[in-house]
């Protein structure tokens, strides 16, 4: 990755008394597309907000390119936003909305018109120019705020929950569009979601947030793979969460009994939880297993079942390719790199 | 069966003849105002043939030149003035957070609803504390005071239906917080600001009271003119008839004006 764009110091924020956003400390590189995910209110949209220039840190700093910004106004920026709600200016057409930002710098008419003609072209709206905003439907209206705000080539283009109007098809559609322009345009994208599988889909780097405070920083693959808390593991993906203890490196025992694990380094009979995905789960023959139960309710989901496994009181979420019957005896088998272990002292 | 549709038929009958009685009850006034205007008799209620020259006269004979002269130049001139004040507070009003915002709103309806004897006669005492000569001047200012509440009420609402993010977007895109109210807030709430403006010249046009106790002797819009004129024990000039049947078209005009624009903008979206 490029070099360090923006930097966020200790950055708190407060809105009477409560802190939206807890000593932060965040670095985004150039080029990257990096993702802010957390529950709504966890003050993901008020770090955007921030970066934008329309909320003011009580405390910290922030850096762009090597300058602070802290004081600078949203127009003494090279950041534009992508609103949730799109914020088209209704009195405009759609030509009018994408040049706003050229005619503000006084930019010439016949370089608006090339430049507006471009950009329509890569949203593929051209033809739209003289249409009104409420002429458009959800996804058109999506793009053309795209375009206003690429239009004007800043470094880093803030979105917002952009894609949450729309329809799980033209969502996923628009996720693959906007990644591709990233890369085209090698802007760097700080993009902001409460939906885990957008972030997964489309980031380079994922942010997990929650109450304020910056939990994990990672590759989708790190934070799905090795997530450091339970807050994490349930909040990408499902998981099946257990208390256990390790009894020595690489052995780990949880629901009464033990199983060989690829982690070291905790104490001995240290307190941990330990995480298993619902996927990472293999359905055997009962008389193989440790673990055995009984399948409690089942639902298809497209590529797999989820089926619910009760053992011992406990229920067990299972994505599994095999068919199982409610009532069915089965058992469940895990590797030992499909265990993950986190320090109980972690919990969020 | 029959008589139960003569019931039916009966109500129908009685409740248009309700109507009827109604709208001649609320217009009978402006009829018989109107009827006036084209008499030509001067003295009293006898018809006496069918006129237009107190029309005529208005226009052309300098009749009742200055009280309509005084009448319209303080409503444009508050207009404008209240209207460019109105808006200028409702945006900043709309700016603040919820709690500030509602107590300045109550600070905002306090005018509207004071009656105009207790504003017309504190004006008075203001200016005359201030040791202003009432004149125009004093009358111009009481008209911008009692407008813009209105205008600050008909803004409102079109603020508050606009996306709190537009703003934004408007410095986002590169404007400084001037021009983007310009640019961008102005051109969606001006029907509010329309409709704001349009409030204010009603209201100043129409008022007596506030201006009765502003104007001093000398100066004197239509209304304080005619009421001077009655006090007087004279009869006025029916070319006053005329002009009250001229407002009231105006009036008519635009509202009708607004209503059939509207009608069709609704159609189109």
């Amino acid at each position: 990755m490029g070099k360090k764009l923006i930097i966020m110091n200790h950055v708190t924020k407060r809105f009477g008394d409560l802190v939206v956003l807890d000593d932060f400390n965040l670095y985004i590189n150039e080029n990257e597309f990096i993702t802010l995910l957390g529950p709504s209110g966890c003050g993901k949209t008020t770090c955007l907000r921030i970066l934008g220039g329309f909320e003011t840190a009580d405390e910290g700093t922030v850096e762009f390119d090597g300058k602070i910004i802290n004081d600078l106004e949203p127009n003494q920026r090279e950041i534009n936003t992508c609103f949730q709600k799109y914020a088209l200016f209704p009195h405009l057409n759609v030509f009018d909305n994408i040049a706003f930002g050229l005619k503000i710098k006084k930019i010439d008419k016949e370089t608006i018109h090339t430049r507006v003609t471009e950009i329509l072209k890569l949203v593929k709206l051209s033809g739209f120019e003289t249409r009104a905003i409420s002429t458009l439907s959800g996804g058109q209206q999506q793009r053309v705020a795209i375009a206003r705000a690429l239009i004007n080539r800043p470094k880093v283009l803030l979105l917002d929950e952009p894609l949450g109007a729309l329809d799980l098809k033209l969502r996923q559609e628009m996720q693959y569009e906007l990644k591709e322009m990233q890369k085209e345009l090698g802007i760097t994208f700080v993009y902001v979601t409460h939906d885990q599988e957008e972030a997964l889909t489309m980031s380079d780097t994922i942010v997990i947030m929650n109450q304020g405070k910056i939990l994990q920083i990672g590759t989708p693959e790190d934070i799905y793979n090795e997530p450091n808390s339970r807050f994490v593991a349930n909040f990408i993906g499902e998981s099946n969460i257990f208390e256990g203890t390790m009894i020595s490196d690489y052995l780990v025992e949880f629901c009464g009994k033990t199983f060989e694990c690829v982690d070291k380094g905790f104490e001995a009979n240290a307190e941990v939880d330990v995480i298993i995905r619902p996927e990472d789960f293999d359905v055997i023959s009962p008389s193989k297993a440790k673990i055995v139960g009984i399948v409690d309710s089942l639902a298809f989901l497209g590529v797999h079942y989820e089926i619910n496994v009760i053992v011992e009181g406990r229920e067990y979420t299972i994505h599994t390719t095999k068919i199982r019957k409610i009532g069915d005896k089965v058992g469940l088998s895990v590797e030992p790199n499909n265990i993950h272990i986190i320090a109980r002292k972690n919990h969020a | 069966m029959m008589t139960r549709s003569f019931k039916r038929k009966a109500i129908k009958t009685t409740g248009l003849l309700l109507t009827i009685l109604a709208y001649l009850i609320i217009f009978s006034p402006i009829l018989v105002i109107f009827v006036l205007s084209i008499n030509n008799s001067t003295k009293g209620y006898s018809w006496d043939g069918f006129t237009l020259r107190w029309y005529r006269d208005l226009f052309l004979k300098d009749v009742m030149k200055e009280p309509i002269m005084n009448t319209l130049g303080v409503a444009l001139m508050s207009t404008l003035l209240a209207t460019a004040l109105g808006t200028i507070f409702a945006i900043g009003i709309n700016a603040l957070e919820k709690k500030k915002r509602v107590q300045m709103m109550v600070v905002n309806n306090i005018p509207v609803v004071n009656p105009d004897i207790v504003t017309g006669i504190s004006l008075m005492i203001v200016f005359s504390l201030l040791s202003f000569t009432l004149g125009y001047y004093t009358v111009l200012l009481a008209h911008v005071f009692f407008s813009i509440p209105y205008v600050v009420l008909s803004v409102m609402p079109r603020l508050k239906k606009l996306d709190s993010n537009l703003y934004e977007a408007a410095l986002d895109l590169g404007c400084s917080r001037f021009s983007g109210i310009f640019r961008v807030i102005i051109p969606n709430i001006s029907t509010g600001i329309l409709s704001g403006a349009l409030m204010a010249f009603t209201m100043s046009i129409d008022d007596f009271i506030i201006t009765y106790f502003t104007s001093g002797a000398e100066y004197m819009n239509v209304s304080t003119w005619l009421y001077a004129t009655i006090s007087r024990g004279r009869s006025f000039t029916p070319a006053a008839y005329a002009y009250n049947i001229i407002i009231f078209t105006v009036t008519i005009g635009i509202i009708v004006f607004i209503n059939l624009k509207r009608d069709r903008k609704e159609k189109i979206t």
